[in-house]
C-alpha cells in the first residue's frame, strides 16, 4: 500500500522554510517558475495551474474562517507497536519528522466554520512522513468522523497521502478499516461527508475513507490513484499515458465530482452546505 | 509425483527421493527394506517438525505463497457441498481473481468469497496471480449483500499478493471498490467469517476480511505492504535485493499469523499439518471447517444489530498510540 514514494526533491518547501534558489520547477508542466510569482499566487503554478502541495497550516488558512478553528485530538502521538527498525528507528524517523514539519503527526483535526458553517475536519500534511496514515492518523479521522455525527455538522476531509505507514505494519492496515467503518457511521447518521483531495493521494488513503465521500473533489492537476505510477510501469511494463491519475483523468472516469481551484475551494464547500444542510 | 521444494527444504527433499528410489528398488524385489525405509521416513519427520518448528517469517512467505499450496477453490471442493458459483459485478466483467458463491459447510448454508490464484501458467494468468480488479470486490460485495437478505452467514478466504496496479483498474476505480467494501463489509447485518489461507496481501486483502471472526493458517501472513515492496522503499536498491533484503524486511513488518494473534488483530491460528498445508490438504480443510463452524455457532447468537456494533468496536479500537493530557 505504501508504494507511493517521494521521488523528486524539487517540490514547495522543506522545513517549512523558503528552499534555496529563486526558482521551482513545477510538477505540472515541468517549467521552471520564479518562486515569488507562484507564493504570490496560493502556490499554483501560474502556467499550467498545478497546485503546488501546501502544509495542512496552510491550508486551514485558506479554508476556514478566520479564527474559528478550535484544534482537537492534538496531544496523540504515534509509538512504535513493531519496534521497527530501517536505516534508522521509526521512533527516531518520528523525532525528526516532528521537528522538520512542526506537527506531533500526519494530519490536523478540528471544528471550524466555513462561512458560518459549522464542520469538523481533518487536513492532512504530506510534508510528515509524506501523509502515511498509521495509527494516530487512523484514529484523528475516526474521532472527527464521530464528532460530526455527534455535533450533526458536516464532515470535512483533506487528503495528501502516500498511503498506509509501513513502519506500523498490519495495525496501519487496519486504520483503513477503522476509518472507512466510521464513515459508514456518519453516513447512517445523515451526515454530509466532503472529500478533498490534493496531490498526491495513494493507497490505503484513496483506498479508504478519502474515497468515501458524498462529494469527491480535486485540487488541479493532482496525482490520485490506488497503485503509484512507478508500481503500475513496473507491472505492466509499458510508458503511461500522460494524464494518467491527474484529476482531470479522475473526472473524466467518473470517480469524482469536480476539479476546483485552491482560490474557489471555500466558496464552494459554503454553496453545497447551502443546498444540501 | 513430482513435489515443490523450497530451499530451506532441501534436507527433506533430499531424504524423500532417497526413500522413493529405495521404494522403487524394492518393488516387486526379494529384498525387504521396509525397516530401512522406516528408518527414512522417521528421520524425515525429525528433520521435517525440526524445520518447521522454527521457520522465520520469510519462510513463513515462502510457504504462504507455495506453488503447491490448496487455493480457494480447492478448500470449497473439500469442506462445501452443493457449491454453486456466481459471476460478475452486473457493471462491468467478472474477474476470474476471485471466485464467490453459494454452497453448505455440514449442512449450513454459506455464501462463500475469496481470492483464486492459479495453478500452472495458464490458470496463473486467467487468475491473474490472485490481484482482483474493481470487479472483483464488487462481485464480492454483490454476493455479501444477497448473504445479508437471505440471512446466510459470509465465509471469505484471502489469498492475494494485493489489489491489481494496472491502468484498467485505475481507470475503474479500484481504490473506489476496496474502500466501499471496507465500509459495506462493517455494516453488514449478517455474520463475517475470514481465513487467511496463504497470502494477505495488503488492502486487496482487507477488502476481503472486515470479518467478526479472523482466523489465519499457521504458515499464512498477513500484511500492509510485501516483504519485496518493503525491502525496495527501505534499501532502495530496487535491482539487486535479495533474500537478506527480504528476509530483514519480513522480520520488520511482523506479518506471521503468531504475530497478529500477539497483537490481538485475529482470533486464532489454524493448524496445519505438518510440512504445511500442500503436504495435506485434506487435513488442513478438515481443521478450517470445524473452526468455521465454532465460530458459527458462536456468532448465530447475536442479533445483527448487535453483531454490527461488536464489530465496529472491534475495528474501531485497533491502534497504537499515546495520548498526553494536559
Amino acid at each position: 500500500m505504501a508504494w507511493f514514494k517521494k521521488t523528486k526533491e524539487i517540490r514547495t518547501d522543506k522545513k517549512g522554510k523558503t528552499p534555496e534558489g529563486l526558482w521551482v520547477k513545477c510538477d505540472g508542466c515541468k517549467e521552471i517558475i520564479y518562486k515569488k510569482e507562484i507564493e504570490k499566487n496560493l502556490k499554483i503554478c501560474p502556467k499550467c495551474n498545478y497546485h503546488f502541495r501546501i502544509s495542512a497550516r496552510e491550508r486551514l488558512k485558506l479554508l476556514v474562517d478566520e479564527g474559528s478553528f478550535v484544534e482537537i485530538d492534538e496531544n496523540l502521538s504515534s509509538v512504535d507497536p513493531l519496534h521497527f527498525k530501517d536505516s534508522i528507528s521509526y521512533k527516531d524517523r518520528l523525532k525528526e519528522n516532528q521537528k522538520k514539519s512542526g506537527l506531533k503527526e500526519a494530519v490536523v483535526s478540528g471544528d471550524a466554520l466555513i462561512k458560518g458553517y459549522p464542520v469538523s475536519l481533518i487536513i492532512m500534511d504530506f510534508s510528515f512522513m509524506g501523509g502515511s496514515m498509521g495509527s494516530v492518523v487512523g484514529e484523528k479521522v475516526s474521532r472527527a468522523a464521530e464528532r460530526s455525527i455527534e455535533k450533526k455538522q458536516p464532515f470535512i476531509s483533506i487528503a495528501s497521502s502516500g498511503g498506509a505507514r509501513m513502519q506500523e505494519g498490519i495495525f496501519s492496515l487496519m486504520q483503513m478499516a477503522k476509518a472507512s467503518a466510521s464513515i459508514g457511521r456518519l453516513k447512517d447518521n445523515g451526515i454530509l461527508y466532503i472529500s478533498i483531495l490534493c496531490d498526491p493521494t495513494f493507497g490505503g488513503v484513496t483506498a479508504s475513507f478519502a474515497s468515501l465521500g458524498d462529494i469527491i473533489i480535486a485540487e488541479p492537476k493532482s496525482l490520485i490513484g490506488f497503485a503509484g505510477p512507478r508500481v503500475i510501469e513496473q507491472t505492466i511494463k509499458q510508458p503511461l499515458p500522460d494524464d494518467f491519475q491527474r484529476a482531470d483523468f479522475l473526472l473524466e472516469h467518473g470517480l469524482i465530482d469536480m476539479v476546483v481551484d485552491r482560490k474557489i475551494l471555500k466558496e464552494t464547500l459554503a454553496k453545497i452546505f447551502e443546498l444540501l444542510i | 509425483m513430482i513435489r515443490y521444494y523450497l530451499e530451506f527444504e532441501r534436507p527433506i527433499e533430499e531424504l524423500e527421493v532417497k526413500i522413493d528410489e529405495l521404494k522403487r528398488i524394492s518393488d516387486g524385489k526379494d529384498i525387504d527394506i521396509s525397516s530401512e525405509i522406516k528408518k527414512l521416513e522417521k528421520k524425515v519427520r525429525d528433520i521435517r517438525s525440526e524445520i518447521f518448528s522454527s521457520l522465520t517469517p520469510w519462510q513463513k512467505t515462502l510457504i504462504a505463497r507455495h506453488p503447491d499450496r490448496p487455493y480457494t477453490f480447492d478448500y470449497i471442493n473439500m469442506i462445501t457441498s452443493d457449491f454453486i458459483e456466481m459471476h460478475g459485478d452486473r457493471r462491468y466483467s467478472d474477474d476470474p481473481a476471485i471466485v464467490a458463491g453459494i454452497g453448505k459447510i455440514q449442512d449450513m448454508p454459506v455464501i462463500i468469497a475469496g481470492h483464486q490464484k492459479g495453478r500452472g501458467t495458464k490458470e496463473r494468468i486467467y487468475r491473474n496471480f490472485g490481484q482482483p480488479h474493481p470487479e472483483g470486490y464488487r462481485k464480492t460485495l454483490r454476493v455479501m449483500k444477497l448473504a445479508e437478505r437471505f440471512k446466510r452467514p459470509v465465509i471469505t478466504f484471502i489469498d492475494t499478493p494485493g489489489a491489481y496496479p494496472g491502468i484498467g483498474a485505475e481507470e475503474r476505480g479500484q481504490a473506489e471498490a476496496i474502500a466501499v467494501n471496507l465500509m459495506e463489509m462493517s455494516k453488514l447485518r449478517t455474520p463475517i467469517i475470514s481465513i487467511v489461507i496463504g497470502e494477505g496481501g495488503s488492502g486487496g486483502a482487507l477488502a476481503l476480511s472486515v470479518a467478526d471472526r479472523l482466523f489465519m493458517l499457521e504458515h499464512s501472513c498477513y500484511s500492509v505492504i510485501s516483504p519485496e515492496g518493503c525491502a525496495a522503499i527501505l534499501w532502495k536498491k530496487e535491482n539487486d535485493l535479495g533474500t537478506d533484503d527480504f528476509s530483514r524486511a519480513a522480520d520488520a513488518l511482523k506479518l506471521t499469523a503468531q504475530d497478529l494473534l500477539a497483537y490481538k488483530i485475529i482470533d486464532g491460528i489454524i493448524p496445519e499439518p505438518l510440512g504445511g498445508a500442500h503436504r495435506d490438504p485434506e487435513g488442513t480443510a478438515k481443521n478450517i471447517s470445524e473452526h468455521i463452524v465454532a465460530a458459527f455457532e458462536e456468532l448465530k447468537t447475536k442479533t445483527p444489530g448487535k453483531l454490527v456494533e461488536e464489530r465496529y468496536k472491534r475495528f474501531r479500537k485497533i491502534g497504537s498510540f499515546i495520548e498526553e493530557t494536559e
